[in-house]
């Protein structure tokens, strides 16, 4: 076997075991992308509802079209369909039956869930107050509803515990199940049984919808029925189907592109497909590095990848072109240190990434870090193994000598650009206060017009978006069900001011051990309940000798055991406590206690405009231990800092690049040549940019990023080779040829509908092209 | 033959007649004089009967009425309450709580409030709408029964019967399901 097929060989099973390891990777499109990977305390609480918590798993349905009726009974049929299918915790759609169960159950242990038992309460006095209040609602409109327990619970235990659940936003009955407030839709509400993290089962949850409805309506001849749905999972689970598509179709798009520009440089079929080894290497090694390091692949890291191939096809591109006059030798000896700089140029910028503590920028880093220097290594020692000295690249045509003369001429114009780069610093200096945007919401696939059906069905169905909450951690259970009965104490207090409408809590459906037992103490014996009834009850309409259920039902409940978390199995009791209640026992291992965690969501108060005060709550909860979050504020110090610490990094990276290139080229006047087109491009795209309306995010910083990064080795090469002689003109059509390709496979992304690559899109396709002319202009 | 028809004759004119008596005081004039009601205030008096109470619950106090659709009911006795109801809005206020409800939101409320509503302001079509009507009596001292269309609502409600002099309803009884009911007296203040 001759030499170039062992190193092909050996190249193609490297690829085969990286293509292996890919199809085993973990893609995710979630928001952990933008999210820390070492947190605050506060921030984790963000990230882990985001990921996991109730919130993320909820669906929202609307049927509209039909008729009410019809309306109805679709959402009857697949409110239960949906059930049996066992992928739902809960599915709502305001069928009152569905709560017989938890009533029975809150009956059943009303002497230990009320708050308001206690001694008082069972005193004459107590029992007077309580049971002429049962008696006003015994009479009034409501009191059907009660009638069948006043003579087992003539204190209104029941009442109690409800009283605290959030009454406010019940979406209005329409046939008997949910309907928008015009009418028009019948509403569900379903939490599925995936994490909200678990990208698979959100879609295997959310196929089994739209499946389940289809078979229904087609069942009961309701095809004029339509179905709409949102929620977490569905913007995750579309996000990452469209960026899956996108990645295929850029690709497609671009590699085409690129092969007919190439066609036309090198007239070979041969060249053509060595050519592509070394994007290929680029494409599977960086995913491949993310994979193993990050265990887990972000969909846009991905997406961002298939703009690499415009940048690793360069490397080809210089060795085919630089080489076909001197042969691979006098490549080595004269390209290759120079590609060789460029490369580290490009490690240098995009290695300060690396220390980025947010995923997502890490992820794009090392990607682009591992790629480049894959297709570097793969054109320095496996290309010329395989291709060997056989490189024939026709001589450049009219076109190409036009091209190259028109770069030589590039110098005329050297005046007018300065001119044109010192208005548009000007410009940004002027409006250098407006250019970032601080909305993080630029950065989400989420469409307008799926934002816009969110937050309808958000107001209709009332559903939380738990903006505001307040978090506790204990050891254990117990002590985390303490912790949240004494922080309910203190926002009870709140409530009656109404600065907040209420909160949910798990020790409302499971108090702790202690209150139980507090609770049942309270309870006095038969004897003692029938001697204060007959005396409380003297005058009242209610007289003591009807209750002997009661006074059976309290004794009953003093010898009683205490609730567990099992008591509420199989119950949308369960539900509701477990999702307010987590344990995470992921620290066990390193000797530390599992950590409990209470989420208590709050609810606005009646004035929904008044915003919750941080130090009113910071203040109510001091000394209890809680934390206050509010997600909004939290989110946006959190792109604020996304943003600040990539900014830090993209200027150690500059700086990086800097020092490596004064190390290098050891000439102040040769780093400014290289360095003041970079500058210069970079400052007329950011102009062109904002004058044209976009406000900068994130992503552009990136990609001013990779125009310094791929853009130095054009200015590289017109500062190196002065030093031999003159470029010919194949040297400069490989940089044309090179810069086109990058602007190919950056500017594919323009068409892009994902925010974040459209972004890179925008600022790298232009910046290659104008690092180019602005190169050869200050040659 | 000759006879029958003469017979068929008197029984139409009888008839023809009859009604002709009784449009002096029909549903159509009962609910133009609910209309005339200028609003007003009015003491009442409510005694609340149930099957597992002994005697009846008695509260006292002031309700205003305040065209076109604003109801207030404040009860002094014996305890401090307030329900007003403004539009489709239903605010109660008993000691520190507070519960406002949208109608919309609960049809089976809205038929029951719509029955005091629409009878105060004669508004025959949208009592018609969940209702059937029954009167009787005279212009002076009439009866006006209402019976529930919708079966949900009947479930809860069998009946409600208004009565009154003119264009004052005097009392509201509402019959619940399970032979519950609440009698409303009203007794109007003049005003000043």
């Amino acid at each position: 076997m001759s030499r170039s097929w062992r190193v092909f060989l050996i190249w193609a099973l490297a690829m085969a075991l990286g293509i292996g390891v890919i199809s085993q990777a973990h893609v995710t499109a979630d928001m952990s992308f933008f999210l820390p990977s070492r947190p605050t305390a506060e921030q984790k609480v963000l990230v882990d509802q985001l990921k996991d918590g109730s919130v993320s798993r909820l669906l929202m349905l609307s049927m509209q079209g039909g008729d009410a009726l019809q309306r109805a009974k679709a959402s009857t049929a697949l409110h239960d369909a949906l059930l049996k299918t066992g992928q739902f915790l809960t599915v709502q759609n305001g069928s009152q039956v569905s709560l017989n169960q938890e009533r029975d159950l809150l009956l059943l242990h009303r002497y230990l869930l009320s708050p308001t038992v206690n001694g008082e309460r069972f005193s004459v006095k107590g029992l007077r107050e309580s049971i002429a209040e049962t008696v006003d609602v015994l009479t009034s409109p409501a009191g059907l509803l009660i009638k069948p327990f006043v003579t087992k619970d003539p204190t209104g235990e029941l009442l109690s515990i409800l009283s605290g659940l959030n009454p406010a936003s019940q979406p209005p009955l329409e046939e008997g199940v949910w309907a928008s407030r015009d009418g028009q839709r019948a509403l569900l509400l379903l939490q599925t049984r995936a994490l909200g993290s678990d990208m698979d089962g959100q879609e295997a949850a959310i196929e089994t919808v739209k499946a389940t409805f289809a078979n229904g309506i087609a069942h009961q001849g309701f095809e004029s029925l339509t179905l709409q749905m949102s929620g977490p999972g569905v913007f995750a689970v579309n996000a990452r189907a469209a960026i899956k598509q996108e990645v295929a179709r850029l690709f497609l798009m671009s590699s085409l592109a690129i092969l007919i520009l190439l066609w036309g440089v090198y007239r070979s079929p041969r060249l053509l497909l060595f050519g592509l080894m070394p994007v290929a290497s680029a494409v599977v090694g960086g995913v491949v590095a993310v994979s193993w390091v990050f265990g887990t692949v972000f969909a846009i890291t991905i997406g961002f990848g298939t703009s690499l191939v415009g940048e690793a096809v360069d490397y080809a591109i210089y060795y085919f072109l630089q080489s076909a006059h001197g042969g691979e030798s006098a490549w080595r000896t004269r390209f290759w240190p120079t590609v060789r700089l460029g490369v580290l140029t490009t490690v240098f910028g995009f290695g300060a990434l690396l220390f980025s503590s947010f995923p997502g920028l890490a992820q794009l880093g090392l990607h682009s870090l591992v790629g480049v220097v894959c297709a570097a290594l793969v054109t320095r020692f496996v290309l010329p193994a395989v291709v060997g000295n056989r490189v024939r690249v026709p001589e450049p045509g009219r076109w190409g000598r036009f091209i190259a003369n028109a770069l030589r001429r590039c110098g005329v114009i050297k005046w007018p650009l300065l001119a044109l780069t010192a208005v548009a610093f000007a410009y940004l200096v002027l409006h250098h206060g407006n250019l970032w945007t601080q909305n993080l919401s630029t950065l989400s696939s989420i469409t307008a017009q799926e934002a816009a059906l969110d937050a309808r069905l958000r107001k209709d169905l009332g559903a939380p978006d738990a903006r505001y909450l307040v978090v506790i951690q204990a050891t254990n259970q117990e002590q985390a069900l303490i912790g949240a009965e004494r922080v309910a104490q203190r926002l009870d207090g709140l409530v009656q001011q109404g600065l907040i409408g209420g909160y949910d809590s798990p020790a409302r459906f499971l108090p702790s051990e202690a209150e139980q037992q507090r609770r049942r103490e309270a309870l006095p014996t038969a004897a003692v309940l029938r001697e204060r009834l007959a005396i409380a009850l003297v005058d009242s309409p209610l007289s003591a000798s009807r209750l002997e259920a009661f006074v059976e039902a309290v004794s009953a409940a003093r010898s009683a055991p205490l609730m567990t978390r099992q008591d509420l199995d199989g119950s949308a009791l369960s539900v509701a406590v477990d999702a307010l209640l987590n344990s995470s026992k992921q620290e066990e291992g390193r000797g530390k206690l599992s950590e409990w965690t209470v989420l208590m969501p709050l609810w606005p108060g009646v004035d929904a405009l008044n915003e919750l005060s941080p130090t009113i709550l910071k203040n109510v909860l001091a000394g209890t231990g809680a934390l206050f979050i509010d997600r909004r504020d939290e989110f946006e110090a959190l792109y604020g800092q996304y943003i600040a610490q990539a900014r830090g990094l993209s200027l150690a990276g500059l700086l990086c690049i800097v020092a490596l290139l004064a190390w290098s080229l050891r000439s102040v006047v040769k780093v400014a040549q290289v360095l003041w087109p970079l500058c210069s491009a970079v400052i007329l795209v950011v102009a062109g940019l904002y004058a044209s309306g976009v406000r900068l995010h994130l992503l552009h910083l990136i990609g001013l990023l990779l125009i310094f990064a791929v853009g130095s080795n054009y200015a590289l090469f017109f500062v190196r080779g002065d030093k031999t002689s003159k470029m010919d003109d194949l040297a400069l059509m490989s940089l044309v040829t090179a810069c086109m390709t990058g602007a190919i496979g950056f500017g594919v992304l323009v068409f892009s509908s994902v925010p974040v690559l459209q972004a890179i899109g925008v600022t790298v396709a232009p910046g290659l092209i104008l690092a180019l002319i602005l190169a050869a202009a200050w040659r | 033959m000759r006879a029958s028809m003469m017979t068929s004759m008197v029984v139409l004119t009888w008839g023809v007649f009859s009604t002709h008596g009784a449009l002096a005081f029909d549903l159509d004039s009962l609910m133009a004089e609910l209309a005339a009601h200028p609003g007003g205030r009015a003491e009442f008096v409510e005694k609340r009967y149930a099957a597992l109470l002994d005697k009846p619950v008695v509260s006292k106090g002031e309700m205003t009425y305040t065209l076109p659709s604003r109801l207030e009911k404040i009860t002094t006795e014996p305890k401090a309450e307030s329900l007003v109801l403004e539009g489709d809005t239903l605010t109660l206020v008993r000691g520190p709580r507070k519960v406002t409800l949208t109608l919309a939101s609960r049809p089976e409320a809205r038929a029951f409030v719509e029955s005091i509503r629409s009878t105060l302001s004669g508004n025959r079509l949208a009592l018609e709408k969940n209702y059937t009507l029954q009167l009787s009596g005279q212009a002076d001292d009439w009866r006006l029964v209402l019976t529930p269309t919708d079966a949900k609502i009947l479930g809860l409600l069998k009946h409600i019967d208004v009565s009154g002099n003119g264009r004052q309803i005097r009392q509201l009884e509402y019959w619940q399901a399970d032979d519950d009911r609440t009698v409303l007296q009203i007794k109007p203040i003049p005003s000043p």
